[in-house]
């Protein structure tokens, strides 16, 4: 909150392992050195270290204690989203492949890195907890999505509670795909800028635990309103021109909470600062909300989390709720003419009763999340 | 407990090219005869689609447009649920070897191609589909937790959704540590009311407790059960194949599986 507010960005010059690509990133130091419980040593990876890391801020296992005390273990969900999981581990033993034979160094755990799923089964093993549990992987909408799983497996009563949230990690294939693309900037990623030229890549993590609303725990809560969720059916890395699924994850999302656009007091932008991205969710957002409704992307400080990008700005959506308070743009400097929604540059104070997140991903894969006060 | 219909089934394995033609063999009425998978691609796709796609994206389409069929519905129409352990295994492997060595060139179709949900992102534009999508993993859970998804969607939202479930094997160094040992891939339309395509209906629930998974009768489909995650959903179409009421169980993870019963429409 406190980088929020004095417009702390985490970008830096990229100096990630050997990578040779002029950009800039956002790199949680620590991690180089980090280590994750020893009786986990088999899942050590960037990836888990990162969601362990994340999983001690604020209190958070703490609560997943009560938590689990108060519907037991087997009660509660882990849904949690990951692009590329583990995947550093792998390109990193790809160096050490026996020179004889071609096999991997014994050190090499598949199932508890490399996996898609390792993710949910560190943190399930870490926070002892043995409901149902997967990876969304849907690239960029990944951690969005899962609060659509969670929100169903609780309506159908499979579980009470569920541990859902996101973690992705800086790797190779990420920063070198993404250059091959064309869509890595060398400057500090510019959302919604007339200059913008492409992302800057991130890595970060965020958990939330979701309850059933009751008289006890309702007094303060910030409430799932709504999810929706659409394909864009185009394209496998450009987004539909037109806002197509962009729009239709918007108006599914407001559909589902049962509120009307002129309820949303502000939309946090997936705004990644490409220029086919801010260009087809801008058409998108004119198209269902008209220049009304204060938004912006947060990408400036976060830099592009990917698989993480949904839980963390679905959590920066919460503290805009909780503080009264609308994040602008970082590095955002001239607006792009041809865009015309109501973004915000700096930041501002407001009463926010409710927040609609966007997160799209490759293969065209979108979600719209709200998240505020109940109505 | 979840209840639900079947109204369409895609299958393609290691000598099983197609639902419709092994029915006999799942039901035990004819002998398992493993032969290479056969992989085409799919003529879903638009050309500039087609050279790109891998073995995931051509099994997950041939399963999906099986069912579809079946189903005899419009494949705009029907949400998806799409799960695998792994995703495109050469593609990792490829991509891996050259960020392993100078100079580091991942093509732009690799990279697309590297995401979990590669396989969804194809068949919504072959299918034409703006329905709701997702790309699941639970490592050898995947089927299980494919189904326990789609069982949700269908039962919570009331959507109609086409469950696709696919794995093939990785090449070597990957293949030692991770050993899936054939290219298999089913599908499932899943309905939440019973109509004139319905095949079964289904109840699903998620149990805790320590049990036996059902396994398959002929030794030949038990390995291949036991070699690919997404094949842990044959002792469904086993069950389908038979005609008559049945009850099996698919294991989950921390001693939790599924309970399904399937009963003939």
């Amino acid at each position: 909150m406190e980088a929020l507010r004095t417009r702390r960005s985490g970008l830096v010059p990229c100096a990630f392992d050997d990578v040779d690509l002029e950009t800039y990133i956002a790199k949680v130091d620590v991690l180089d050195t980090f280590l994750v419980r020893s009786d986990l040593a088999a899942y050590d990876c960037r990836n888990n270290r990162l969601a362990q890391l994340c999983l001690e801020q604020d209190g958070f296992a703490d609560a997943i204690i009560a938590a689990r005390n108060k519907y037991g273990a087997g009660r509660i969900g882990v849904f949690l989203g990951t692009s590329t999981s583990g995947i550093l581990q792998t390109e990193l033993a790809y160096r050490r492949l026996d020179p004889l034979s071609g096999a991997l160094p014994p050190d090499f755990h598949y199932a508890e890195t490399q996996n898609t799923y390792s993710l949910a089964g560190f943190v399930a093993h870490f926070l002892g907890l043995c409901g149902p549990s997967f990876v969304v992987s849907s690239a960029c909408s990944s951690s969005a999505k899962v609060f659509a799983s969670a929100a169903r497996m609780m309506a159908a009563g499979v579980c009470d509670a569920a541990v859902v949230g996101g973690v992705d990690s800086l790797c190779l294939s990420t920063l070198y795909g993404f250059n091959s693309l064309g869509l890595v900037s060398r400057f500090p990623c510019r959302p919604y800028d007339a200059e913008r030229d492409g992302i800057s890549v991130g890595e970060g993590a965020g958990f939330v635990l979701l309850e059933r609303a009751t008289a006890v725990n309702s007094a303060n809560a910030i409430y799932l309103l709504g999810v929706g969720e659409s394909s864009d059916a185009y394209h496998m890395s450009t987004p539909h021109p037109e806002g197509l699924g962009a729009k239709l994850a918007m108006q599914r999302a407001l559909a589902s909470a049962g509120l009307r656009p002129d309820e949303i007091d502000y939309i946090n932008l997936h705004g990644t600062a490409t220029r086919s991205n801010d260009a087809s969710e801008g058409k998108a957002v004119a198209e269902v909300f008209g220049n009304r409704v204060s938004c912006s992307s947060t990408k400036g400080w976060t830099g592009h989390l990917l698989g993480a990008a949904g839980i963390t700005e679905a959590i920066i959506a919460m503290l805009a709720v909780a503080h009264s308070f609308m994040p602008g743009s970082v590095y955002t400097r001239r607006l792009d003419p041809g865009i015309s929604i109501n973004y915000l540059i700096e930041n501002s104070e407001a009463n926010i009763g409710r927040v609609l997140s966007n997160s799209f991903g490759f293969g065209g894969s979108n979600c719209s999340l709200i998240l505020g006060r109940q109505t | 407990m979840m209840r639900f219909f079947i109204e369409g089934i895609g299958l393609l394995g290691p000598g099983l090219e197609g639902w419709s033609a092994n029915r006999a063999v799942l039901g035990g009425g004819a002998a398992y005869l493993p032969a290479p998978t056969q992989l085409r691609a799919s003529a879903m796709l638009p050309a500039a689609e087609r050279r790109r796609a891998g073995v995931p994206i051509n099994l997950a389409l041939a399963v999906g447009q099986e069912a579809f069929l079946q189903s005899g519905r419009d494949t705009k129409t029907a949400a998806t649920v799409f799960t695998s352990s792994g995703g495109d295994n050469d593609n990792v492997h490829a991509i891996n070897s050259i960020l392993a060595t100078a100079p580091r060139e991942v093509s732009p179709t690799r990279f697309h191609n590297s995401v979990h949900n590669a396989a969804a992102g194809y068949w919504c534009i072959a299918a034409g589909s703006h329905e709701p999508s997702t790309s699941l993993c639970a490592h050898d859970a995947s089927f299980a937790a494919g189904l326990l998804e789609s069982a949700m969607q269908v039962t919570v939202d009331g959507a109609v959704v086409a469950l696709i479930a696919y794995d093939h094997p990785y090449p070597e160094p990957l293949h030692t540590v991770r050993p899936v040992t054939a290219a298999f891939a089913m599908a499932l339309i899943l309905a939440p009311r019973q109509n004139e395509h319905s095949l079964a209906a289904i109840e699903v629930d998620f149990v805790s407790g320590k049990t036996d998974e059902t396994a398959m009768r002929d030794t030949g489909l038990e390995a291949l059960r036991r070699g690919v995650p997404a094949a842990r959903g044959l002792p469904l179409l086993s069950a389908l194949a038979g005609g008559k009421s049945a009850q099996i169980r698919i294991a989950y993870f921390g001693n939790n599986h599924l309970d399904i019963r399937v009963t003939p429409c």
